[in-house]
């Protein structure tokens, strides 16, 4: 493990069948005027490749907190997150945007699009900040502007867009890199209930053609429906984590 | 990508985008026009100075100090042979003075009498009109600002009372033979030109001089020389560049302001729009942004400030300054004691080093405030970018 922990963020994932990403006797403490409140408390996961997870619990359990320390936007407390073989507490600033960058999607419940740029340009953003050279990028811009079916939308902006197409083309964005991860935060809690099962779908089909690992963070029942993996969260602890049969219908 | 991003950024922000940019580029162009006007003067003042006063330098007597016109009785002395050697082949002038009294109209108004020689070619000065007979009197020669004052013309006699070496009284008509038209002040104002000769006769100090002016670019100065001190083109023309740096003080004042304002705006615009896009921030980092790139980014998008205003400064400003260059600018007459030679018509001067050099100071000054606030950046959590807060 120390030496798993020691690798950089860039280098290659580990083995197929390993695990993606281990958390262990994981704790987050936030100062909050004079003491610490505890918001994770003792987290031991272990998510597999390919899993299309949802971290599920009421507001204020711990999701999006867990969510963000898996994506090395922030650090664990105490004990560890290890995310593609690198213990997330030993990156640094540059370290951490390098594994984001490389091996990491995020789907925000805000779609969080950039306005100034076109629907294309944004899902073709991560690519420019990878440095890929122009031609595999724009195959690769348009071939995920396709997976979302947004193909006529690419030289539209965002503020001409809908909520459901917004999170599409944040999808698109997510996935143009095929990262071996996507981390989604309540992405369908401003979608009605046809966008929500679509964007659902889309990710579906993007998890078992590319094997991409999926993570949610929600509490929305249409989005649970979906998942093979439930953990549930209460007060920063895991309180049940059970394999599902997931719901396809509409 | 980042120029695309910080140019479609500014542009969004629209009117505010275009304030800055707009009082910025008038800092610029003023900074330029100001200097160049400025540099203009400078050159004008000195090159007449040198022309008519300073030549290749001068030589004072021991005592001469033109600030104190009562010494003037005592400052003269007959030149060492060294110096009067470059009189006689033509390389130096004599110049000798005296505090005097006339009376145009009755009215007493002290002036000083220099006198030269007519034939001198030394300095720019219409000497050889003193080389007149004027029975009864002397010829004198008077510059246009004094002629404007004492409302002498060509032809009147005036009264003027003067001491000889000995203390003694005496007096004489001065026949005004000549009004030269001049911008030197120092040639004109409170003075009359009249024929050495006849200076040193009046004031019994035969061969004698105040100072005298070496011939425009002279190379081999006397050295050693007893009694007489040598003032080289820089020391003559000092007075005129710290008058110069005086009355730059105050423009640079106003064009100080104004480029502080731009500044102040544009440091504005970026504290605001750090916080108004911190979310934005946040998802770049979530994107795999490093913070490093997030600041520059930021930066370079209100250095884009800079550039905007120097295009656009560009755009009206050189049409206005190639005018001014070919048209000059029209001074007004000026006629109390400013102390050097205004134009008539001004041309300014803008080299390429002042342009270059306003360039340089726009853009670095842009640079630094639109740097400072994004250094915020650095500090802000990506967790608490995305969530809209403030750290
Ligand atoms: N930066 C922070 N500072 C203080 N408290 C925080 C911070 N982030 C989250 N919390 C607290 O931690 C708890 C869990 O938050 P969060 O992970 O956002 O929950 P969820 O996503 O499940 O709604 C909440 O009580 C929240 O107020
Ligand atoms: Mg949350």
């Amino acid at each position: 493990m120390g030496n798993q922990a020691d690798r950089s963020a860039g280098e290659a994932a580990p083995a197929k069948n390993g695990a993606l990403i281990t958390t262990s006797g994981l704790v987050k403490q936030f100062p909050t005027g004079g003491y610490l409140f505890t918001a994770l408390n003792g987290i031991n996961l272990l998510i597999d490749r390919g899993e299309f997870t949802g971290l599920v619990g009421p507001s204020g359990s711990g999701k999006t907190t867990l969510l963000n320390i898996i994506g090395a936007l922030d650090y664990p407390s105490s004990g560890s997150a290890v995310v593609l073989g690198s213990d997330t507490k030993h990156l640094n600033h540059k370290q951490s945007a390098r594994l984001r960058n490389h091996h990491i999607g995020f789907i925000f419940q805000t779609y969080n699009l950039l306005p100034v740029y076109t629907v294309y340009e944004n899902v073709e953003f991560p690519l420019l900040l990878l440095g890929m050279e122009a031609d595999r990028r724009r195959r690769a811009v348009t071939q995920a502007l396709e997976w979302v079916g947004l193909t006529d939308r690419a030289q539209q902006r965002p503020a001409q867009l809908s909520g459901g197409e917004s999170q599409r083309v944040a999808v698109a964005r997510a996935m143009v890199k095929k990262p071996e991860i996507v981390l989604a935060d309540e992405p369908t809690a401003n979608l009605d209930a046809e966008n929500s099962h679509n964007i659902l779908r889309m990710m579906v089909e993007l998890n078992t053609e590319l094997e991409t690992t999926f993570i949610f963070a929600t509490h929305d029942e249409k989005v649970i429906r979906y998942l093979r993996r439930r953990i549930t969260l209460r007060d920063g602890r895991v309180v049940e984590d059970r394999e599902m049969e997931p719901d396809y219908t509409t | 990508m980042i120029v695309k991003l910080a140019f479609r950024n500014l542009m969004g922000a629209g009117l505010r985008t275009w304030l800055n940019v707009i009082v910025l580029s008038l800092a610029f162009v003023m900074i330029i026009w100001v200097k160049g006007m400025l540099e203009g003067m400078n050159n004008y003042a000195r090159t007449a100075k040198i022309d008519s006063e300073v030549g290749g330098g001068q030589f004072w007597h021991r005592s001469y100090d033109p600030y104190d016109m009562l010494t003037y009785e005592e400052s003269h002395g007959v030149p060492p042979p060294a110096l009067s050697r470059l009189v006689e082949r033509g390389e130096a002038a004599a110049v000798l003075l005296t505090p005097a009294s006339i009376y145009p109209d009755g009215r007493l108004q002290s002036v000083v009498l220099k006198g030269i020689d007519p034939g001198q070619k030394i300095v720019n000065l219409p000497a050889s009109f003193l080389a007149v007979e004027t029975p009864g009197a002397i010829p004198g020669m008077i510059g246009n600002m004094m002629a404007h004052q004492t409302k002498l013309e060509i032809g009147d006699y005036v009264t003027a009372r003067w001491r000889d070496v000995h203390g003694t009284f005496d007096a004489t008509d001065i026949r005004i033979v000549q009004i030269m038209r001049t911008t030197q002040p120092t040639i004109d104002q409170g003075q009359i030109w009249v024929p050495l000769a006849r200076l040193q006769e009046m004031m019994r100090a035969p061969g004698e001089a105040s100072y005298l002016v070496l011939a425009k670019g002279a190379e081999t100065i006397p050295e050693g020389i007893e009694g007489w001190i040598h003032r080289n083109p820089e020391y003559l023309l000092q007075e005129i560049s710290d008058m110069i740096q005086m009355k730059s003080v105050s423009m640079n004042i106003i064009y100080s302001l104004l480029l502080l304002l731009g500044l102040l705006a544009i440091f504005d615009t970026q504290v605001l729009s750090i916080w108004r896009r911190r979310k934005e921030i946040g998802t770049f980092m979530a994107l795999g942004m490093e913070r490093g790139k997030v600041i520059r980014l930021f930066t370079f998008e209100g250095a884009l400030h800079g550039i905007f205003a120097l295009l656009v400064g560009a755009i009206y400003g050189i049409p206005v300054l190639a005018w001014t260059l070919r048209r000059g600018l029209s001074m007004p007459e000026i006629t109390d004691n400013i102390g050097f030679a205004i134009p008539e018509t001004l041309y300014p001067s803008y080299g390429g080093q002042l342009v270059i050099g306003t360039t340089i100071l726009v853009f670095i000054t842009v640079t630094i405030v639109s740097f400072l606030p994004a250094t915020k950046i650095a500090k802000l959590k990506p967790t608490d970018a995305l969530r809209g807060k403030q750290s």
